[in-house]
């Protein structure tokens, strides 16, 4: 499982990163979701991975070994909240530049090729 | 610290984030009362901070600079989230605040204008820049960067045109990976030490086992990239110029204040988690922050000296600026922390009053192409109209147009380069004597001299070519108007540093005592862990 996860995020991050240095605007954004999603991966394995265990502690005195790290949970879906709403910003201001440019490079004016 | 004083820590946060509520129930053509209330509060956060900076310092119920803890939602720290107000955040607050209600107060003019719900994301910045002076957990940290952050790409693209348009598609991607590296960095240190809290983690640090060290030491170094970045320390700053340069001058201005949240959590980190006494992990990263910090300067100068349009000389004064305090901070040491404080504040208000004056300096020498950026705008939305009245309340008129903005460009250059008599000479005569307090001076020092006095002489090189240039060049059109709003706002930050310099013996003695808590840092982890939750007897 570790090994797969650790996959998982590596694969994210090189192709997110692999994206962000594109010279197109929505590449660029593509690239910053796949890197928001590594990431997000990598928060909750920051909390140590374990299957089946709850992250809720009730109100009787348990064995905490039982139970998963919540603070983690909470942490990326703050994360995802954020990037969600930023990624969303980004979207808007790509159409700005492309309507006023008239060119989606993220320069805002093309390479002379 | 009872009663309402008590809850006096957290209104930086919550009241521009209320008004910020109610400002976007009117529309934009109930201008004036927007005006009003964003003014109001701007006015209330300098009186606010003026009033805990006494609370704290004083200490009238504690010792004198204890740091006032605050419990948000009454949880109990370390599991619950802190905000702290000590004398270093407060300092802090304090000139985000000042600059804030400049900045706005110039914006009145009429850059708030240029585009909508300027008032609104101007308070939002306001309110994400002072969370993130006072907070006292890492990952609430990284919540109020991401507020300041949103409210900064919306300023950013305030007044809209192609090339603000153009500048923020780079900053805000430039922000979003940044934000990443941050979320990394948080997620390590946590893997690690598990915790968030500032204060506690301060204590685990130094009994983190040694096969781990190595972790701690990789998170902090990507979590400091993110903070490094925001501060633009070479080279990772290209963005920051064009991006300052291309904002609305109002927005330029507190901006000043964006790059010093990031110097700011540095040296409370720094402090905090890599003090004297953390163990292994001690001094962690300084020499990689004298060296950049260095190279920052460095580029900045060159960059003054390069340049030949004055938003361009502010872009890369902003860098020299960090790129001092970084090395500084590398540096450490009590008296030379004080002294970094010092010029800290006379720096951001020197850069903020500076940016406010760019504007009818140039506009006054006819080069208007910078302002015509105030285009149509590119979404229809319900933002129409507003600029069609424009011009009709310049207000009151001042004579003399020239010879106020001369005498208060003089000014602005004085206290950029550094030279007496104002408190941007003090600022840099301090760290220069601090540096050479020691008993050897190491090479590095030398170098830190040789770069601010060389900083200093061109940013005066600089200001004076483009104060012959723009000042005394005759022009065939008559001046154009200069309104008493526009003026007020930089006589208000210029007489600030005024008072600085006046005042400086007060206000030195208070940065030598926030120098002295950052290096006994006990005090502040005391103060978290000691805090004990509203309505509990104190233990």
């Amino acid at each position: 499982m570790e090994a797969v996860l650790a996959l998982a995020i590596g694969t994210l991050t090189a192709s997110g990163l692999w994206l962000l240095f594109r010279p197109r605007t929505f590449q660029v954004v593509l690239g910053l979701c796949l890197l928001s999603y590594a990431v997000n991966l990598f928060i909750v394995a920051a909390g140590r991975l374990r299957t089946d265990a709850p992250p809720i502690v009730g109100k009787v005195a348990v064995d905490p070994a039982q139970y998963v790290d919540p603070v983690p949970q909470a942490l990326v879906l703050t994360a995802i909240v954020i990037s969600f709403a930023t990624t969303a910003l980004l979207l808007v201001v790509l159409l700005a530049s492309r309507g006023l440019t008239g060119t989606d490079h993220v320069d805002g004016e093309e390479d002379d090729q | 610290m009872n009663g309402w004083i008590h809850h006096l820590v957290i209104a930086p946060i919550v009241l521009p984030m209320m008004v910020c509520a109610v400002l976007l129930a009117f529309n934009e053509r109930r201008r004036t009362l927007k005006r009003v209330l964003s003014l109001g509060t701007a006015a209330a956060l300098v009186a606010i901070s003026v009033a805990l900076i006494w609370e704290v310092d004083s200490g009238r119920q504690t010792l004198p600079g204890t740091p006032h803890v605050y419990l948000l939602g009454n949880w109990p720290a370390p599991f619950g989230i802190v905000l702290v107000a000590d004398r270093l955040s407060i300092l802090m607050v304090l000139l985000s605040s000042v600059l804030g209600f400049t900045a706005l107060f110039y914006a009145i003019a009429r850059w708030d204008r240029s585009g909508p719900r300027f008032h609104v994301l101007f308070l939002l910045l306001l309110a994400g820049v002072n969370g993130a002076f006072l907070t006292g957990d890492v990952f609430n940290l990284f919540v109020f960067f991401e507020v300041l952050l949103a409210a900064s790409y919306g300023l950013i693209l305030h007044g809209a045109g192609e090339e603000r348009t153009k500048a923020s598609l780079q900053y805000i991607t430039i922000n979003i990976a940044t934000s990443l590296l941050f979320l990394i960095g948080v997620a390590m240190i946590y893997a690690v030490t598990g915790t968030l809290n500032m204060a506690d983690l301060a204590t685990r640090v130094s009994r983190v086992p040694q096969e781990d060290l190595m972790l701690l030491e990789a998170g902090a170094a990507i979590l400091g990239i993110a903070f490094l970045v925001k501060a633009g320390i070479w080279p990772l700053s290209f963005w920051l110029p064009r991006t300052y340069a291309a904002a609305a001058p109002p927005v330029g201005a507190v901006f000043a204040i964006m790059t010093k949240v990031g110097v700011y959590v540095i040296l409370r980190l720094s402090s905090l988690l890599f003090g004297a006494n953390s163990g292994e992990a001690a001094g962690f990263a300084n020499n990689w922050l004298i060296w950049s910090g260095f190279a920052t300067m460095a580029y900045g100068t060159l960059g003054i000296l390069a340049t030949r349009k004055l938003t361009g000389v502010a872009g890369h004064y902003v860098m020299v600026s960090s790129g001092t305090l970084l090395a500084a901070i590398g540096m450490g040491g009590g008296s030379l922390t004080a002294a970094l404080l010092f010029y800290l504040a006379s720096s951001t208000l020197a850069v903020g009053a500076l940016y406010l004056i760019i504007e009818p300096v140039e506009r006054n020498a006819g080069e208007d192409d910078m302002i015509a950026g105030i285009a149509e705008p590119v979404f229809d939305d319900e933002y129409t109209g507003a600029l069609a009245e424009e011009e009709n309340e310049t207000g009151v008129v001042i004579p003399g147009t020239i010879a106020v903005l001369g005498g208060g460009f003089i000014f602005c250059s004085l206290l950029l380069a550094g030279l007496p008599p104002l408190s941007g000479f003090i600022a840099k005569f301090a760290i220069i004597d601090a540096l050479f307090g020691g008993e050897a001076i190491t090479p590095a020092a030398w170098i830190l001299i040789a770069l601010i006095i060389l900083s200093g002489l061109a940013t005066l090189i600089s200001m004076t070519r483009a104060g012959i240039d723009l000042l005394w060049t005759p022009s065939e059109d008559s001046p154009p108007s200069l309104s008493v709003i526009e003026v007020a706002p930089i006589g208000l930050l210029l007489a600030a540093c005024l008072a600085l310099m006046i005042f400086a013996g007060p206000a030195y003695v208070y940065m030598e005592g926030t120098a002295a808590a950052l290096s006994d840092r006990s005090v502040y982890i005391e103060a978290v862990r000691s805090v004990s939750r509203a309505g509990e007897a104190r233990p």
